[in-house]
């Protein structure tokens, strides 16, 4: 990993983007095919530099459109395969997102979020939560959707999501901003052999000593599409099960919750430390999976708590399911930053206590 | 492969579904043909093709391969993406003109412009036929389609698109032809260009590219006997029958 300033004995600095270029090689990623998009230029630049280095394959597409397409072809002839943009970008991969959920594919998008709607500004934004969590694309499906707020997290999260797109057979989306990832961190490296994928007998790599597969998403028999949707429904039940991740600060006594996930739940985590230190109880509940979105521990929260605060750099997103978990228990109050401006922990601790003053 | 009592033999690489296809429809065809080739270099047992949407999307019925389907248009991205991961599969996209030279005009040209080692099989008809016959990129000037009701006019809906030809003026094409399925010579010389190209991608040459033009009646408007005609004549006036590309060296350009 030639590039990397070594901090300390395991420790290396890197921007998110680069770490998560890094996490995906040390996950076995043997494709990746991207095309430029600021914030998340140093992801395509650092895989265009090591996936040759390593005997793996870059593009860089003529597209998203193709470049998802091309991680659509790579995953059904079985390969662990990546792409990455930011927002405008995503918009376009949507189509083929939706064609690898409906034929069961895995795959790992990264989405660097920038400001929008259309072009925006190239600031850290978080606009893009209603298209990654309820579905984007066509039709009626899910894919993970997982927040990272720190580099170390950018390279885990994606580290992780391989196997989880594998797992599930699912594509899974990073879904992080371009603060998480421009800003540069020391962080500790995953080390060790790549993870084994599980077999993968549904892959198409040629019919030899046994029948000819399809793989496909177009399904015209009498009652067939139905089906399959519901198969998809019971495959997203087990993942909510299973693989709801979220993380608390403060909870267990906690009469202010601060809910917030990414870039604004590290801040959020700032401004409860502040108000601990003011005697004020607050907590806070940052969401690892936007989806499977955690309902159920925020409902029991909510029971418990005097009032919540949502702090997203958008327009209230997450607000939604915080309400629709919370379900009228407690006040949901929101703090929005909707134009590239991260606020800071003071923002976020004033908030709350205006909320504790009320 | 298998002969009946009239003499038609069934490639084993084609399944015994019977086709969705209209009566005259190319596709069959082009089918049967593309069955045959992949028995004839013994390569469908690690071939790995890539439909299209468009009448050929069930094409996964007929040919005994492992079929992939791609969005509309991003076939060949989907068909690189496969060749990519799978370096010694044979992998191929069959395609209509909307599906190739339309929507997916992009994903066309810079496959081909890197040299993907895939075979492209472009089924030229002039017109969509899954979605009703409406207006192609390929359709003539003064053809009366579902959207040009009153014939196809350069000025305002712009030409018929020559793919071969365009694609001719890049780099990294290794073979290039115009077939077209209108006569017995004509399916002969389709086979042969078909298998060219595939000969050609099992020897690691490059990027191959067949356009089939090839009859749709129903959305001709003509029976399939005046539909054969229409390719053979407006048709191929228009697309002229002809190898583009030999061994990466332009041939006509
Ligand atoms: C994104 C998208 N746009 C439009 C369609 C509708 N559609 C299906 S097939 C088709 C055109 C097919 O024509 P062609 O590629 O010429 O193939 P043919 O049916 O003539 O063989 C269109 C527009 C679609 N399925 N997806
Ligand atoms: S509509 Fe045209 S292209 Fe489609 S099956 Fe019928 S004849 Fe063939």
């Amino acid at each position: 990993m030639k590039g990397a300033v070594t901090v300390e004995s395991k420790r290396v600095l890197m921007t998110g983007n680069e770490a998560a270029a890094e996490a995906a090689i040390r996950a076995g990623c043997q494709c990746y095919f991207g095309y430029p998009i600021t914030p998340q230029n140093e992801l395509i630049a650092y895989m265009a530099k090591h996936m040759p280095a390593h005997g793996r394959v870059f593009i860089q597409a003529e597209s998203e459109l193709a470049a998802i397409s091309m991680v659509f072809g790579a995953s059904l002839a079985g390969a662990r395969a990546m792409t990455s943009s930011s927002s405008p970008g995503i918009s376009l991969k949507q189509e083929g997102i939706s064609y690898l959920a409906g034929c069961q594919l895995p795959a790992v998008i990264i989405n660097v979020q920038r400001g929008g709607p259309g072009l925006g500004n190239i600031d850290p934004a978080q606009g893009d939560y209603f298209q990654a969590t309820k579905g984007g694309g066509h039709g009626d499906y899910h894919i993970i959707v997982l927040a990272p707020a720190s580099v170390q997290e950018m390279h885990d999260m994606t580290f992780q999501a391989f196997d989880l797109a594998d797992q599930y057979r699912i594509p899974v989306m990073i879904l992080a901003d371009g603060r998480v990832g421009q800003m540069m961190e020391p962080i500790r490296l995953q080390e060790g052999p790549a993870p084994i994928p599980p077999a993968k007998p549904w892959a198409l790599t040629g019919a030899k000593g046994r029948a000819p597969q399809c793989i496909r998403s177009l399904f015209l028999e009498e009652g067939a599409l139905e089906k399959h949707n519901l198969a998809l429904q019971e495959c997203y039940r087990r993942i909510a099960a299973a693989d709801t991740k979220l993380e608390e600060t403060h909870t267990a006594d906690c009469e202010w919750l601060i809910a917030a996930w990414g870039t604004c739940g590290r801040i959020g985590k700032g401004a409860v430390q502040k108000a601990r230190a003011q005697g004020i109880k607050a907590g806070l509940i940052r969401p690892l999976t936007l989806w499977p979105f955690p309902y159920e521990r925020l409902a029991r929260l909510g029971a418990q708590v005097k009032a919540l605060l949502v702090v997203e750099m958008n327009c209230g997103q997450m607000l939604e399911d915080v309400r629709l978990a919370v379900n009228g228990a407690t006040p949901v109050h929101f703090s929005g930053y909707p134009g590239g401006r991260v606020p800071t922990v003071s923002d976020v601790f004033n908030a709350l206590t205006a909320l504790v003053r009320q | 492969m298998k002969t009946t009592k009239s003499g038609y033999r069934r490639p084993a690489s084609l399944t015994k579904a019977p086709m969705h296809y209209c009566a005259g429809c190319g596709h069959s065809t082009a089918h049967k043909l593309l069955a045959e080739v992949l028995d004839e270099l013994e390569i469908s047992e690690r071939t790995i093709g890539v439909a299209p949407v468009g009448c050929a999307v069930l094409a996964y019925f007929y040919l005994k391969c492992d079929i992939a389907e791609a969005a509309h248009g991003r076939t060949p991205a989907v068909a690189t993406g496969i060749k990519r991961a799978l370096p010694d599969r044979i992998v191929f996209s069959y395609q209509g003109d909307g599906d190739l030279a339309a929507i997916g005009l992009a994903e066309t040209i810079h496959a081909a412009n890197r040299g993907e080692q895939i075979t492209v099989v472009f089924i030229n008809n002039t017109v969509y036929g899954m979605t009703g016959g409406q207006m192609a990129p390929t359709t003539l000037v003064g053809q009366v389609t579902a959207t040009s009701p009153s014939g196809r006019e350069s000025a305002t809906m712009g030409g018929p698109l020559r793919m071969c030809e365009l694609l001719n003026t890049l780099d990294q094409p290794y073979y290039i032809e115009r077939v077209a399925l209108d006569s017995h010579a004509g399916v002969l010389a389709t086979k042969k260009a078909l298998r060219t190209a595939f000969q050609a991608q099992v020897e690691g040459r490059g990027y191959s590219f067949v356009e089939i033009l090839s009859a749709c009646p129903t959305y001709f408007h003509r029976s399939p006997l005046e539909s054969l005609k229409f390719v053979g004549g407006e048709m191929a006036k228009q697309f002229p029958v002809r190898i583009f590309r030999k061994e990466g060296v332009a041939l006509h350009a």
